[in-house]
């Protein structure tokens, strides 16, 4: 399979201050590739490289093959969805949309015909004369995109273009433009800080933090199996302990919490003897008065308050040397009678602890 | 009366009594001059006579034209100057050298026309600055004479009235969203048609109110046409003050006023008409 993307060693910095780090990733055809990153970390400046408004310090970027370096934005194959759209608000719809046609020299009666078919594509039918600021937030977002694919692009970047959606749209749209890319098949690099946008719509993403890439991966991976540990804060809701290491046997440690627990976890983690280790559990693999015991780390915790949120309720509790743990409160009934106050046990399997070693 | 409205009036008097007192009740007193005149015996009487002087007096209306044309002429150089230079200050320019800039192009107006004017004179005159240091440098042979010449004379007004296109292309541009640009280079445009299509649309209203007002200035100007401009480049602020001043005609005068008005008013309608433009709009 071909790489629509690939990038190499890009390093872009700004005097003193390294946006983006050696960075080296392959974003293979038609696939949906999603950067991650907390705000500051250099997604949109790689974004920026990759769609040509800036030039990388060193490193080299091909699409499709072709080397891009020098080549500036408006003849590289590549689109870009704006944070904020950047519709243009002195044309209308069908003017927006057909911008780039215009610029490539096609012909009226052809300009209308691919306008009116990428129209339909984003089901915004007869939308075509209506101005900018008639249309809601969703379809100005539909219009951004449409404008791109009618040049049908390598590669789509998109810089958080749903940010500016209230929640409600946010989903929808998400929904909206996974089924897009799937049925146009153009490659899509999707930005956000948003990690429920990267997991729902990717199918690789990549976690970024201060300029460098810490793990690319399906977003199973990453949230099953972080390489790092800012992955694994990142990615998803963790409960965190830190403690050291007493025994390590292959495949298993045990580990001595700094709050005086003893647990057993998988243990991936070259960790010898005595080492600091960090600790995660994702809330959903603590269960609630486990049945069977057997093999799991249980102990007691006290719930402090029921975080109602439909399918997604959680526990609010604390050990009792006060460590707050986050618990997933299934929404079967069960556990209906959990009252704030009540002292529960809790357990949770080795297999789903996460270890790191802890940095010194 | 309530004390809201009582104050709104306290406000508005000054604004009311500076607009009647001395723009109305002036221009009431002209407009009736303007149509007074003398029959054979010298007895005042009501006449069109100093109206249709401008049309049957080919050196009336030809002044006009000139004048208009000229003034045409040199708000489009200030555009095509002032363009570039509003989007340095406003999209290329640090935010702290912005306003130093502004200040630059202030400072002339600091001091007064009449002695920015000399200065230009003193530039350009055959015994001028300009002319010693091109004869010292052997690029010419004998001194020229730069003044007193139509070109020179646009030069002056574009000078005179850059500022006033640049502010409000400053502000206007300003309100450009840079992502707009990008967008624009982004789908495929170049510099040109960035240009066309995104930076001009959006100026449009800034545009359209820095070029009557120095259509207007530029047309109403006396001094810079009167000292830098030739001795048969006559500017129509000239026909209208020989009328005042040299030929005593005051209702010749005051009807030569009133036609300016009318006339530049009609040539800024047309230039809205044709590009369809409101001037409610431009005003907002």
């Amino acid at each position: 399979m071909s790489n629509d993307l690939s990038v190499r060693n890009m390093v872009k910095k700004f005097d003193d201050f390294t946006a983006v780090d050696n960075v080296t990733f392959d974003v293979p055809k038609g696939s949906f590739f999603s950067i991650l990153g907390p705000s500051g970390c250099g997604k949109t400046t790689l974004l920026r490289m990759i769609a040509g408004f800036e030039e990388p310090t060193s490193g080299a970027i091909e699409i499709r093959g072709k080397d891009m370096l020098g080549v500036p934005p408006n003849h590289r194959p590549v689109n870009l969805v704006f944070q904020h759209l950047a519709l243009f608000p002195m044309m209308n719809v069908e003017e927006n949309i057909a911008f780039g046609l215009k610029r490539r020299g096609v012909k009226g009666p052809e300009i209308r015909k691919q306008t009116d078919t990428m129209l339909e594509r984003v089901g915004l039918p007869g939308f075509g004369g209506k101005q900018i600021n008639q249309l809601s937030g969703g379809q100005k977002q539909r219009v951004a995109i449409a404008r791109c694919l009618v040049l049908e692009p390598s590669v789509l970047l998109l810089d958080e273009p749903l940010g500016a959606l209230d929640l409600k749209l946010r989903e929808q749209m998400k929904i909206e433009l996974k089924k897009l890319q799937t049925k146009i098949g153009t490659t899509f690099i999707y930005i956000t800080h948003d990690q429920s946008e990267a997991l729902v719509m990717s199918d690789h993403v990549a976690v970024m933090n201060n300029g460098q890439f810490e793990q690319i991966g399906t977003p199973q991976e990453l949230y099953g199996k972080p390489k790092t540990p800012f992955v694994a804060q990142f990615v998803g809701d963790n409960n965190q302990w830190s403690g050291n290491v007493t025994q390590s046997n292959p495949g298993e440690i045990i580990i001595a919490t700094d709050d005086g627990y003893s647990f057993r976890t998988k243990g991936d983690a070259p960790c010898a003897d005595g080492c600091r280790v960090n600790l995660y559990l994702r809330p959903e693999a603590i269960r609630i008065e486990p049945r069977q015991t057997e093999g799991l780390n249980v102990f007691d915790v006290q719930v402090k308050s029921i975080l109602f949120d439909g399918a997604n309720s959680r526990l609010l509790t604390t050990t009792k040397e006060e460590h707050e743990l986050i618990v997933t409160l299934p929404q079967t009934r069960k556990f209906d009678h959990i009252k704030p106050g009540d002292t529960i046990s809790v357990g949770w399997h080795p297999e789903s602890g996460i270890c790191f070693e802890a940095e010194a | 009366m309530n004390r809201s409205r009582l104050a709104f009036w306290i406000f508005f008097a000054p604004v009311i009594m500076w607009l009647v007192l001395l723009i109305v009740l002036p221009h009431l007193d002209l407009l009736t001059m303007s149509f007074r005149g003398e029959n054979d015996y010298g007895d005042p009487i009501w006449t069109f006579e100093n109206y249709t002087n401008f049309f049957t007096e080919p050196v009336y209306w030809l002044t006009f034209v000139r004048t208009a044309l000229y003034a045409i002429i040199t708000t489009f150089i200030t555009f095509l100057l002032a363009m570039p230079v509003s989007f340095f200050i406003a999209k290329l320019a640090r935010t702290r050298a912005q306003g130093a800039l502004m200040i630059l192009l202030l400072l002339p107006f600091w001091v007064s026309e009449l002695v920015r004017i000399y200065g230009w004179m003193i530039l350009l005159r055959e015994s001028g600055v300009l002319n010693f240091f091109m004869l010292k440098l052997g690029i010419i042979d004998t001194p020229i004479e730069m003044l007193y010449n139509d070109a020179t004379m646009i030069m002056g007004l574009v000078y005179t009235s850059m500022l006033f296109m640049v502010v409000p292309l400053v502000s206007v541009m300003d309100s450009l969203d840079d992502s707009l640009i990008e967008a624009a280079h982004d789908l495929g445009a170049g510099h040109l048609t960035i240009w066309r299509t995104i930076i001009i649309p959006h100026c449009k209203p800034g545009i359209t109110s820095g070029s009557i007002v120095v259509f207007m200035l530029a047309l109403g100007n006396y001094l810079t046409p009167n000292l830098m401009g030739g001795k048969n480049s006559l500017w129509f602020t000239e026909q209208i003050y020989n009328q005042f001043i040299a030929s005593f005609n005051w209702n010749q005068g005051s009807a030569f006023g009133f036609l300016l008005l009318l006339l530049s008013s009609l040539i800024i309608w047309v230039g809205l008409k044709l590009t369809r433009q409101k001037l409610g709009e431009v005003a907002s």
